[in-house]
């Protein structure tokens, strides 16, 4: 094990798979000489070359494309886009071809291609830079998406991407570039897809949180314990395609109540779907409706006094928890 | 038209092949607007009639180790890298023994085993798929060229600028090939593009430009096959314009509102098909009679196609899920709420169509186990 930052193993898992395998190669805006618009490639480049580490144009459609057409002939590229809002510029690529292609040509060609990018507010960069857009992905049949949460998570997960067949959306969030935490050793340490993490464990209520939302899930288990005597169970899926609902499931069946967090806007979002499959499936066990808490429905505001209120804070989950049990305190949180 | 100087002929047999695929194609795509017509065939149905010369001219200036993709008008790609027209048709029919088993139909045609790389249906989608393959040639030091053919239409797309600037920069082999048919849908070139001459629209992305008549199949061959050698030997991409016309609308549902019936009989006068085959003949490659048996060949062969098609079956229900994603050790399934595991297990087996993409990963894995890792090298620098 080894203390380190979520953007140093998500670099150290790039640093090891391109030691391991030469078909993988980097592309994407500023990853070379400038290290990464986050510094996760840092010094990648000149440990590999401009063969494997390639800065590109800013054309996030193309640069997709590219490596598309590159993993369909034997390449295994990880393509970095600066944020998730720009990745909308290479939805065609992302949605029309690297998801269709394996299905649409009957199965004669694979895409085992990764396209890494951050999301999430915090940082005051407005509405073109800061949402959380994962369940646009996940919509999307032949897509993997990856929302890991923890620094041994972002490396085994990023691992485990770069060596599966599929398309991978690899969703990082910029606010936990920065977070420490314990990551395993060795070259091998993969974190397999659709197993959901149990944060922490609970018999009471559970709550799912999505990519940051799962330490701000933890946060809040914490006060609902101290505070309110309520042990929540926290899950946190790592993937949403595969979705190991399973876990989500026996949780729930055990608890019998679930709030959901997310950053993402609420309609159609992760927890719309979560629960949606929750009532399908486990409508007898639940003793309350199933509670959402999501990033506000606006595009993000500057300011900071708005775009704190306009995504997710322990106080709005510790709540949501609290109404599963009919009980309710006042947030003064924007919904 | 163009100032094409006069070409001279290919060896007797590869005339004659060009003629024989050209015809092939031609009454493959009638054949299919007929059946289209009897609603044999669902969705949109695009045809390459009045561009058989512009599509066999450049695919027969490859080596069968380049690659070839195109659009969404791609039958005739397919047939000149020589998929079964069989084949072709039954994925023209949705049925299993279709090229693609009647996932992808006329639009997304494939076989990799042919290195037919597409088959796409987003105006400009193909073309950063094209920088991508190239990318992969040059990365692993093989020579191999790809040649990415699009619509004019397609030249005002962001992939067009976006995926020339980056070819050119990082010196991809590439041809870069615009059909220019005149027509983006039922808008006439010059109604779509400030630029008409489409060969110089690559010129301020570092792209070089060159044109061909590609009613002329000689032409058409002579300009690529250039384009394609010094593609291979420099590192570095060409954008060629063929200048063509298709003779049926944009597809089988397209009234023809925005062009005369003169301009449609003008061009053709110029028909590329009979124009080769008189060729032949005043050249003495060919005669009457052996005209004749070209095309009832031609004939004989769709006739079968069809047949084949027809015989075909629809894919069963059990296989939608099929191919939705490859399943493997580190990731087995689940990966959708209809899709248990159980099923996904069942849907996997090894598949025989894997085994072409499998090739190439595996020429790939032994190029660089050689230590061909560049060679020339891949320009990233450059």
């Amino acid at each position: 094990m080894a203390e380190m930052r979520y953007r140093e193993a998500l670099g150290a898992a790039l640093r090891e798979e391109l030691r391991r395998d030469e078909r993988v190669v980097l592309m994407g805006e500023d990853i070379g000489v400038f290290g990464g618009a986050f510094k996760v490639t840092e010094g990648l480049l000149d440990e590999f070359g401009e063969k494997r580490v390639r800065d590109t144009p800013i054309s996030e459609n193309t640069i997709v494309g590219v490596g598309v057409g590159a993993a369909m002939t034997g390449l295994r590229p990880v393509v970095e886009l600066m944020t998730i809002n720009f990745a909308l510029l290479a939805f065609d690529q992302i949605v029309n071809h690297a998801a269709h292609i394996h299905y649409m040509f009957g199965g004669q060609a694979r895409v085992p291609l990764v396209v890494r990018m951050p999301q999430g507010a915090g940082h005051q960069l407005g509405p073109t830079h800061s949402h959380c857009l994962e369940a646009m992905f996940l919509q999307v049949p032949g897509l993997l998406v990856a929302v890991p949460s923890t620094p041994a998570d972002a490396k085994g997960m990023l691992k485990t991407a770069i060596r599966d067949e599929n398309p991978v959306i690899f969703i990082e969030h910029e606010s936990l570039y920065g977070v420490r935490g314990e990551v395993p050793d060795g070259e091998d340490e993969l974190v397999r897809f659709g197993v959901a993490r149990i944060a922490r464990e609970g018999s009471d209520v559970t709550i799912v949180g999505i990519s940051r939302m799962a330490q701000t899930a933890e946060r809040a288990a914490a006060t609902l314990s101290a505070e309110h005597g309520i042990e929540a169970e926290v899950i946190d899926p790592r993937t949403l395609r595969p979705l190991d609902l399973d876990t989500i499931l026996a949780s729930v069946r055990r608890t019998n109540r679930c709030v959901i967090v997310e950053e993402g806007w609420p309609h159609g979002g992760v927890g719309a779907n979560l629960a949606a499959l929750i009532g399908e499936q486990a409508f007898d066990d639940l003793d309350a409706p199933v509670q959402r808490v999501t990033g506000a429905d606006v595009p993000m505001p500057y300011s900071k006094p708005l775009e704190d209120i306009a995504y997710p804070h322990e106080p709005q989950v510790v709540a949501a928890a609290l109404t599963t049990f009919g009980r309710s305190v006042p947030t003064g949180a924007a919904r | 038209m163009t100032d094409s100087p006069q070409r001279s002929l290919p060896p007797p047999d590869q005339a004659r092949e060009w003629l024989e695929t050209m015809t092939l194609i031609r009454r493959f795509e009638e054949r299919a607007g007929e059946m289209y017509a009897r609603a044999k065939i669902g969705g949109f149905l695009h045809l390459s009639i009045g561009e058989e010369a512009t599509i066999v001219g450049s695919a027969r200036a490859l080596r069968e180790e380049d690659y070839l993709i195109s659009t969404y008008r791609s039958h005739g790609h397919a047939l000149v890298r020589g998929t079964p027209p069989e084949n072709v048709m039954a994925e023209l029919f949705g049925r299993v023994d279709g090229c693609c088993h009647g996932r992808g139909g006329s639009m997304h045609i494939f076989d990799a085993s042919r290195r037919f790389m597409g088959g796409y249906g987003i105006v400009g989608g193909n073309l950063p798929i094209a920088a991508g393959i190239a990318l992969a040639s040059d990365y692993s030091g093989r020579d191999e060229v790809t040649l990415c053919t699009f619509g004019d239409g397609a030249s005002n797309q962001g992939t067009f600028g976006e995926t020339l600037n980056l070819a050119a920069l990082w010196r991809l082999p590439v041809v870069f090939m615009v059909t220019n048919n005149q027509f983006g849908m039922g808008t006439s070139l010059s109604r779509h593009s400030a630029v008409t001459d489409l060969r110089r629209k690559g010129e301020s992305l570092g792209v070089p430009g060159m044109r061909c008549d590609g009613m002329d199949v000689l032409d058409t061959h002579a300009v690529v096959s250039a384009a394609v050698e010094q593609v291979r030997a420099e590192r570095r991409p060409v954008l060629i314009e063929a200048i063509t016309y298709r003779f049926r609308g944009h597809s089988m549902a397209d009234p023809e509102s925005y062009r005369s019936k003169d301009e449609v009989a003008a061009w053709r006068e110029r028909d590329p098909v009979p124009s080769f085959g008189k060729v032949l003949l005043d050249a003495g490659v060919v005669d009457e009679s052996s005209l004749a048996e070209i095309d009832a060949a031609a004939m004989a062969r769709i006739d079968a196609a069809v047949t084949f098609a027809e015989g075909s079956p629809f894919p069963d229900a059990g296989s939608l899920y099929d191919d939705v994603y490859v399943l493997g050790e580190s990731s087995r399934g689940w990966y959708s709420v209809e899709t248990t595991e159980e099923r996904s297990a069942g849907a996997e087996g090894e598949d025989p169509t894997h085994a072409a993409n499998d090739e190439i990963s595996q020429q790939l894995t032994s190029a660089l186990a050689a230590g061909e890792d560049g060679g020339e090298p891949s320009g990233a620098a450059g």
